[in-house]
């Protein structure tokens, strides 16, 4: 019952956000609905119309709040509780998507963006995202009940963005999906056993945005992208924590079924909609998840992706990536050449990366005292504990 | 992204402290009991409390399966942790916004430090 309540809840928010003003009060009242009926339906048996019921219960709590937010407009909601009918049609999907623009309105500070997405579109109690978030309820309660003042303050409405903010407003929700999914894939093992996925949270609300924009590259391309990195999730971190780099996974343990459809969604993509970052990122991710083993990856065509890449969206990360595969392609020593350009950026000098990726070309070209003391640099200024473990064991190794 | 913003005392800013009117000690915990609701409001902190200095502390330790607490006598400090704010904030720029606003930052500095993360760049 708890899925098929997280599944109506933004149905429920996104009719009542269209029919009532104030989207904080309407949030309040979905909230109320679906406590309600996580107390009855248990009991009373799930109803015929679930949503029709919810939407009912939302519509009379949201009056109620009204009333007692502002007693003088008791005729303003007569009117609106006349115009409210029992059972209630499923909305349109355009409802959804227009609720998914409104938690991610650049007004809104990226945190708050996150949690709001995963409160009113998730369908996920504020507990459950404090848990998964590893902050307090209340700085979660907090960051939600901001949001909405914030969403009120700026004056934005339940409706679609105009044509021309479009694209800005449907990137600005792939960066919300995507830290999402972030946020629960880097998670360690160990604690993702109490936690809501988050990465499939993202998966699956990152699916029903490819729904409502079928012709979307790019949301094709992040979901794409999601599926192909969660897909070698098993094989990234031993039991204990430790981190398990790509070249040495045990590919046995990645998934197929995500790979394959993965995979078969990208290369419908980039052969119908025009290239984009997330789809350039999801045929990397894909050539590196078809590769049977390291040796067998085709390091010529990752680097002409990464060529591609830092034309659309060049960062110091993508530069330090192609020059692996610069390193993969050209030998060690164009690698090293092609790191020396790099690094020149101050960003990247102090960055863990760098020392890494260093330490990995030096051992290439057989420097294995300089190899190691890079390991031991990029251990030092980690801010990744399991990642430390794994760099510091390289050094030693490298010695 | 946590960060956490320490706060040290140590005998340069315990000798600050003597210099203040009690009109201005009372301001200076006023400021941070501000900037805590500020901070709880804003939806951006996970936790933040001010800490005795060590002659309040016990000291615990586990031998052969047995529990030893004791409480010292130990030699003074010079520098020890007086406090803290746990943030949890989009950058390091958000989190160094805040530590400025950290009343102890108008004396000596405090030190932010970001909490391991678990992202790892595997590619």
């Amino acid at each position: 019952m708890e899925d098929l309540l997280r599944e109506l809840a933004p149905q429920v928010l996104a009719v009542l956000a269209r029919r009532h003003d104030g989207f904080d009060l309407c949030e309040d009242a979905v909230q109320e609905a679906l406590v309600a009926a996580a107390g009855q339906w248990p009991v009373d048996g799930t109803p015929a119309n679930p949503t029709g019921w919810l939407i009912t219960v939302a519509s009379r709590r949201w009056i109620e709040f009204r009333r007692a937010d502002v007693a003088r407009r008791r005729r303003e909601d007569a009117v609106t509780a006349a115009r409210a009918p029992e059972g209630e049609a499923v909305p349109g999907t355009d409802d959804s998507l227009t609720l998914l623009f409104l938690c991610c309105h650049p007004a809104l500070k990226p945190l708050s963006q996150v949690a709001l997405t995963l409160r009113a579109v998730g369908g996920l109690t504020t507990s459950e995202i404090a848990r998964a978030l590893l902050v307090p309820d209340a700085t979660v309660a907090q960051r939600i009940s901001r949001a909405k003042q914030t969403i009120k303050a700026s004056g934005a409405h339940f409706e679609m963005p105009e044509p021309e903010d479009r694209a800005e407003r449907v990137a600005a929700v792939h960066r919300v999906l995507y830290l999402i999914f972030n946020e629960g894939y880097t998670a360690s093992s160990g604690a993702a056993l109490q936690r809501i996925d988050l990465s499939h949270e993202a998966i699956r609300l990152t699916r029903e945005l490819l729904e409502r924009l079928p012709a979307d590259g790019e949301s094709a391309g992040l979901l794409a992208l999601m599926l192909l990195t969660d897909a070698r999730r098993a094989a990234r971190t031993t039991p204990d924590g430790a981190v398990v780099p790509l070249p040495e996974q045990d590919r046995s343990r990645w998934d197929r079924a995500r790979i394959a459809e993965g995979t078969a969604l990208i290369e419908r993509t980039l052969a119908t909609a025009p290239i984009g970052a997330y789809q350039v990122q999801a045929a990397i991710a894909a050539v590196h998840d078809e590769a049977t083993s390291d040796a067998a990856t085709d390091w010529p065509q990752i680097l002409g992706l990464y060529d591609v890449l830092t034309v659309l969206a060049p960062s110091p990360i993508v530069a330090l990536n192609r020059v692996v595969a610069v390193a993969m392609v050209r030998g060690a020593a164009a690698g090293l050449h092609a790191l020396d350009g790099v690094t020149t950026d101050p960003t990247l000098a102090a960055h863990p990366r760098a020392a890494i990726v260093r330490a990995h070309l030096l051992e290439m070209a057989g420097d294995h005292e300089a190899a190691c003391e890079q390991f031991r640099l990029a251990a030092r200024i980690t801010r990744n504990l399991a990642e430390r473990r794994y760099l510091e064991s390289r050094a030693i190794a490298a010695q | 992204m946590k960060y956490l913003i320490l706060i040290h005392s140590n005998p340069d800013s315990r000798a600050r402290w003597e210099t203040l009117t009690d009109e201005q000690r009372m301001e200076f915990g006023r400021a941070h009991y501000a900037l805590h609701d500020a901070l709880l409001e804003s939806g951006d902190l996970v936790a933040s409390e001010g800490l005795p200095d060590p002659s309040a502390a016990t000291y615990v330790s586990v031998r052969d399966g047995r529990i030893v607490a004791t409480d010292g006598p130990f030699a003074e400090a010079k520098e020890y942790l007086a406090g803290f704010y746990l943030v949890d904030v989009a950058s390091l720029d958000e989190a160094v916004a805040i530590a400025a606003r950290v009343p102890d930052a108008g004396f000596g500095s405090v030190e932010v430090r970001p909490v391991f993360d678990r992202s790892v760049l595997e590619e």
